[in-house]
């Protein structure tokens, strides 16, 4: 029998163990960093494990994040401030009715299975990611091609249906890189490319293995790593701990940003905080009442204070935008001032549009925590103006995909855009927006037959406009790429016009 | 004794054949489906649909099961839908880790468990005892995480002797493989170490107490000989029991410790087959678990025909 007094001092004692077993692990000094590591390898550190190496073939970021531009290459690429650079292909013309791509290709590339890239292997590898079985993420994008000539091994040319201004844009994404004929089958587990690195060895669950590609076709780059290793650590303490020890170089998308403070003390880190293309976008199905009413749309839209919002979700970090698209895209134009934070305005509209006391509506949030931070300070902006939000934990990705997306089975939800440059979402049929309208439509169709760059970019600025004072989903900020890596290496991006992780040009510094 | 044997190897099949009915009933009751999350937020109906027939996931779910079910019964245990690869090969990978943590993390709860619970009950109110009171229910007590923290936070972060997380693999030596298990083994072997000593400290008290043991002593029978001969062994039935039943925890500890440490385990691919819908891989991981559980139970009823020779007797 113990008594009420013993039980209260075996808490006590226990507690205080706690308090000093935590403290005597804090007050121990940190060992200072291992100077002089490898100066030729490079551990970089990635939340998530891709499902597999070949990014032509499945969706999901990470694959690309590992196997883009390192690993693989296609006709054209995008550098740093996403302008599109020849690649594969060294030159290209574009006939004046914007039907015929002609593409003068390299020559003297060789994949890593010795396999010599020409015209027929480009051809091979766009027919694989076009045909009717295929099962490229975004078939989508060779949907204008009508044929496909090769003239000579050093000439390609796509002959359209109509005319594709975001073809050349979306031959350099990650699911348009070329892959090798004999290897192609492979490549999801093995993965063999032209690019600067070969692959070695992924070992599931921790790491991908990746080493410099010796006989690197393009000589204009001198590679700065002998050895690359990839490693996937999902909690963001242990993301934390494996930079503080020094057994991860660099996390060029940290998982937590309040986490970040915590760096500034750090001799052997910087923190560089950039752009992703992540629109973190709350989508209404605008088939359902009351979101099927502009005026009410717009009414949430004002009773949001963006910036507050990015404060309590993301500590700060992050872009408040006001249409679907990001400040690394071409033609920008910042539209958060159209309906900006404005409670009053906001209950007007509501009332206007026949709900003066608000309503109720369930929001089904994914277990990210930027979605279920954001739902929860929404919940409460939204109350505000007597608008009840109910939030429902919904499973990503299994569940969301399934009931969400495919389905549209929901009021509402919070989900991130990783796509760059995905406006035409709005336009589909059968998007789980459920939203429809003949202007957007018109305008994605218009930008689509132009082909000069500034005339694009205006269109596009109409296109962010219709969005901005339409409302179809409520647009709350950009992700930041929170990079945080050893001060000593040159070269990683700050910003990713396209989810990615290139290491062209990355090395130590001397 | 071949009797009962031949019947728990009957219980064995039967068992693993319900929970393999069990877990491709619930995969197919919950939401989406592997090709959905391979495609993600960019799928076109007509692109899943490709998906779905390339994976065979457009058959019926009986005919997959039976599919499964007929390769599993002569040893091919199906292909991975997301990694593509076979399950056997994911599986023998994985357990190059998981086995050698749970071994090392048993070994060493044993070994911090006995001598500590003997001890204990040996001087009975002592002040040691009372220490040893206080760091069983600490070691209970403490959240498995919140200790792998602090071992990270104190041996990698701070003294920089250990790695944060994640496997060298077995090829980069056999000392850089068990140093990268060292911590996640503490972190699981803990709370099972605070469990143990309880129980043997009341088992070999309860023993201590035993009129053969008083009567011994009083004859002269040296405290050490008493302990040590007679008090332990016979205490080993039920800290042999308790250590069969803390297996499932064990393995339970060993998913969410794999996950903390980054170790590619069997316990961090479970996890990762249900977040992606991958019934095969699911089915072979939660059969292995189930498999495991019921032989290590059928060891712990052997164990006590050699721990107490009175079972002996009644067995045969």
């Amino acid at each position: 029998m113990i008594s009420a007094f013993q039980m209260a001092r075996r808490r006590l004692s226990n507690g205080l163990l706690f308090t000093f077993l935590a403290s005597a692990a804090l007050a121990v000094p940190a060992v200072p960093a291992l100077a002089g590591q490898s100066d030729r390898s490079l551990v970089l550190g990635m939340a998530i494990e891709p499902i597999g190496l070949d990014p032509t073939i499945a969706a999901p970021v990470a694959i690309g994040q590992v196997t883009w531009q390192n690993v693989f290459e296609g006709l054209v690429t995008v550098d740093r401030d996403g302008n599109i650079k020849p690649q594969l292909a060294k030159s290209w013309t574009i006939s004046s009715d914007g039907l015929t791509y002609t593409f003068r290709l390299q020559r003297n590339v060789t994949f890593h299975d010795g396999e010599t890239f020409d015209s027929a292997v480009a051809k091979a590898s766009l027919e694989r990611a076009r045909g009717a079985d295929s099962v490229n993420p975004q078939k989508r994008f060779f949907s204008s091609i009508a044929t496909i000539e090769t003239p000579d091994a050093e000439t390609l040319v796509l002959k359209l249906r109509e005319p594709a201004g975001s073809l050349l844009y979306w031959l350099a994404w990650p699911s348009s890189v070329i892959v090798g004929t004999k290897t192609a089958e492979s490549d999801r587990t093995t993965p063999v490319g032209t690019g600067p690195f070969r692959f070695v060895r992924w070992a599931k669950g921790d790491k991908v293995e990746l080493a410099a590609n010796t006989d690197y076709w393009n000589k204009d780059v001198s590679i700065g790593l002998d050895k690359v290793t990839f490693r996937f650590i999902s909690d963001p303490q242990a993301q934390a701990a494996a930079l503080r020890s020094g057994d991860v170089d660099a996390f060029p998308e940290f998982g937590a940003p309040e986490l970040v403070g915590s760096f500034e003390n750090d001799p052997n880190l910087t923190t560089v905080i950039g752009d992703t293309e992540l629109k973190v976008v709350a989508g209404m199905n605008n088939a359902r009442k009351p979101f099927n009413d502009k005026r009410v749309r717009q009414a949430l839209m004002m009773a949001l204070d963006r910036k507050t919002l990015v404060d309590g979700a993301w500590s700060g970090f992050g872009t408040p935008i006001g249409s679907h698209y990001t400040p690394n895209d071409p033609g920008f134009i910042d539209l958060t001032g159209i309906y900006p934070y404005d409670p009053e305005k906001a209950r007007a509209l509501l009332a206007e549009a026949g709900y003066p006391d608000g309503f109720s509506f369930v929001m089904r949030a994914p277990q990210m925590s930027y979605a279920t931070r954001s739902a929860e300070i929404m919940q409460a902006m939204l109350a505000e103006i007597g608008v009840t939000m109910t939030i429902e934990p919904t499973e990503f990705p299994a569940k969301w995909v399934q009931e969400v997306f495919k389905n549209a089975d929901y009021d509402m939800t919070i989900v991130a855009h990783a796509e760059p440059m995905d406006v035409d979402i709005y336009g589909r049929d059968s998007y789980y927006f459920n939203y429809r309208n003949p202007v957007l439509n018109g305008l994605i169709a218009k930008a689509e037959q132009t082909t000069d760059p500034v005339a694009r970019d205006a269109i596009y600025g109409d296109v962010q406009t219709v969005l901005a004072e339409d409302v179809p989903a409520l647009y709350l900020f950009v992700m930041p790429k929170l990079g945080i890596w050893n001060k000593g290496i040159e070269g990683l991006w700050r910003n990713e016009p396209i989810p990615s992780n290139v290491l062209t040009d990355v090395h130590w510094k001397e | 004794m071949l009797t009962v044997l031949m019947r728990r190897v009957v219980a064995l099949l039967l068992t693993l054949l319900a929970v393999s009915v069990l877990v491709f009933a619930v995969m197919d009751v919950l939401p989406g489906d592997p090709a959905a999350v391979m495609l993600g937020t960019s799928a076109s109906p007509d692109t899943l649909a490709a998906l779905r027939h390339e994976l065979g996931l457009d058959q019926p779910l009986l005919l997959r099961y039976f599919v499964w079910l007929a390769s599993a019964a002569r040893g091919d245990f199906g292909t991975s839908y997301v990694y593509g690869v076979p399950v056997s090969e994911l599986l023998a990978e994985r357990l190059a880790v998981t086995l050698p943590l749970a071994a090392i993390a048993v070994v060493l709860s044993v070994a911090i468990a006995l001598p500590l619970g003997a001890l204990s009950a040996a001087r009975r109110s002592s002040a040691f005892d009372h220490a040893v009171g206080v760091l069983s229910q600490l070691f209970i007590a403490v959240p498995g995480f919140w200790v792998a923290l602090l071992l990270i936070l104190l041996f990698s972060v701070r003294l920089r002797v250990m790695p944060s997380g994640g496997f060298p693999g077995w090829e980069s030596g056999l000392g850089a493989a068990l140093k990268s298990l060292v911590l996640p083994a503490v972190a699981l072997a803990l709370p099972q170490a605070g469990v143990l000593t309880r129980v043997t400290r009341s088992a070999v008290l309860e023993v201590l107490n035993e009129d053969y043991v008083r009567t011994a002593r009083a004859k002269g029978l040296p405290q050490r000989v008493a302990l040590w001969r007679h008090a332990v062994p016979n205490a080993m039935v039920p800290v042999v029991t308790v250590l069969g039943l803390q297996f499932t925890f064990l393995v339970a500890g060993a998913i969410l410790v794999e996950n903390l440490f980054n170790l590619p385990g069997l316990g961090r691919l479970a996890y990762q087959a249900l977040m992606q819908r991958d019934v095969v891989v699911l089915q072979d991981v939660v059969l292995f678990f189930a498999g495991l559980v019921v032989i290590v139970n059928f060891l712990v009823d052997l164990s006590y025909l050699f721990l107490d020779p009175r079972l002996r007797e009644t067995a045969s």
